[in-house]
């Protein structure tokens, strides 16, 4: 049962990482500046690249004989246990930075403290993803700053995806059996240990930027059981085509 | 794990499922196989040098010994092979390019059991970079990481904004950051203002 819980760990972090990657490689070729254009598709690279890990390891915990490419494109939608905020369009530019900053946030303070995790291979891919995001911190609070203390339009959008971004927060938090279980054996934790440092961090990055956290929304979870918005639907159709039309294909 | 196995020189790694089982002998380095038997010897060299002058695809100056990708050999009397490497980012797209290039090397060496490890942990750093290593990068144009990651303030100091990234053309300490992502995962782009040059900075990580 423990293994079944570690799966399930897994496959979340997994999919998380896999449909963000997805959802900022929509941005290639098309971002405002070709810096940005490259800095994003790094992003994408980066959280796909960790997806790979995770689902390589998945895989080999679920021990049914599956690779990281079944776990991550023959999938049906409520299989995948993305969090919501993840599967959300793009948006404007700023709606992608201040969904960047928000969870990258969110991301670099869980793998600091994962890099302790009782499990070697997760403390191993922790170690590594904690400096990645480091730089996805960076990068999209700079950003944060810039757009919010900019012009009197850009302050008003990302002030708005700011509101927009914040209903989806809670699910970052939330916990069941599997986190409790897998706490329990040191594997994992609870994420609202790391929940006061990331507001903090947040509301610093808000205050230079001119912004206001609205807290008082309500908020929208389900994607981490397999509820998704039906944006996820349209991700799927052009992230699994090509293994739908032709199954097995290899690179 | 293998009881019989002989673990050789100065060689940390951590592999679920250890994959090194079976294997009778685990070398990191070329100094490390004197106490080998002769044909051991003879065994670990031919393998490393069929592989040591395999480059990074993208920074083709760079072996897989000067970026510190390469980790192990293990290998028993029958000459079955297994090479570990590890990633330098997550996603960097040159290790599937790396894992193939050392497998078709042993191969056309003459080794038939040939495998290749892709191992996590310890994460790869920029520390492991050799000093060889980073003088071929700053001769090809692109400035060496600054700093050590293992410690945080010098480490990641250069991209945040407190240490003067020096520029591979003139050695100019009067240079700009224009952008935090370059052409791949492990390099950002600057700028010299004395010479007038863009540069690549090869982030330490």
């Amino acid at each position: 049962m423990s293994e079944n819980y570690l799966y399930n760990y897994l496959v979340r972090l997994a999919d998380n990482a896999l449909i963000f990657g997805h959802r900022i490689s929509e941005w290639t070729g098309k971002a405002p500046t070709l810096e940005e254009d490259i800095a994003l598709s790094n992003f994408a690279l980066d959280f796909i690249g960790q997806s790979r890990s995770l689902y390589s390891y998945a895989a080999q915990v679920e021990g049914k004989g599956r690779d990281e490419d079944q776990l991550a494109y023959l999938k049906l939608s409520h299989e995948y246990k993305n969090l919501l905020l993840l599967e959300q369009p793009n948006g404007d530019f700023g709606y992608t930075i201040m969904r960047a900053f928000i969870y990258s946030t969110f991301m670099h303070k869980f793998w600091i403290k994962m890099i302790n995790s009782a499990d070697k291979t997760l403390a191993a891919i922790a170690t590594k993803a904690e400096k990645e995001s480091a730089y996805h911190v960076r990068h999209s609070a700079e950003w944060v700053i810039r757009l919010g203390g900019g012009t009197e339009e850009s302050h008003k959008r990302i002030q708005q995806s700011a509101d927009e971004v914040w209903r989806f927060t809670a699910e970052m938090f939330e916990t069941d059996e599997v986190e409790q279980s897998l706490t329990e054996q040191g594997i994992a934790f609870d994420p609202q240990d790391i929940y006061q440092d990331w507001l903090s961090y947040v509301k610093e990055i808000f205050e230079i930027a001119t912004l206001q956290v609205n807290q008082d929304v309500f908020m929208r979870t389900g994607g981490r059981n397999g509820q998704h918005s039906e944006y996820l639907g349209y991700i799927l159709t052009e992230l699994q085509w090509v293994q739908r039309t032709y199954p097995n294909s290899q690179w | 794990m293998s009881v019989n196995r002989k673990i050789i020189g100065d060689v940390e790694l951590v592999t679920d499922g250890d994959p090194h089982d079976g294997a009778q002998f685990l070398v990191r380095n070329r100094h490390d196989i004197l106490e080998l038997p002769a044909v051991q010897q003879a065994m670990f060299n031919k393998a490393y040098n069929a592989i040591e002058t395999i480059c990074d695809p993208e920074i083709p100056v760079l072996t897989i010994m000067d970026l510190g990708v390469f980790r192990a050999i293990s290998f028993n009397e029958n000459g079955d092979l297994m090479v570990t490497i590890t990633p330098t980012y997550s996603g960097c797209p040159a290790m599937s390019m790396i894992a193939f290039d050392v497998e078709v090397a042993l191969r056309e060496a003459g080794f038939d059991q040939v495998k290749v490890n892709l191992c996590l942990s310890p994460a790869w750093s920029t520390d492991w970079m050799t000093d060889t290593g980073r003088k071929k990068l700053i001769d090809y144009g692109i400035a060496a990481p600054i700093g050590k990651s293992a410690e945080l303030k010098t480490g990641r100091a250069a991209l945040f904004g407190i240490t003067q990234v020096e520029c591979p053309q003139c050695g100019s300490a009067n240079t700009e950051k224009l952008a935090e992502f370059g052409s791949t995962a492990c390099k950002a782009q600057y700028r010299c203002k004395s010479c007038l040059e863009p540069f690549d900075y090869f982030k330490c990580i």
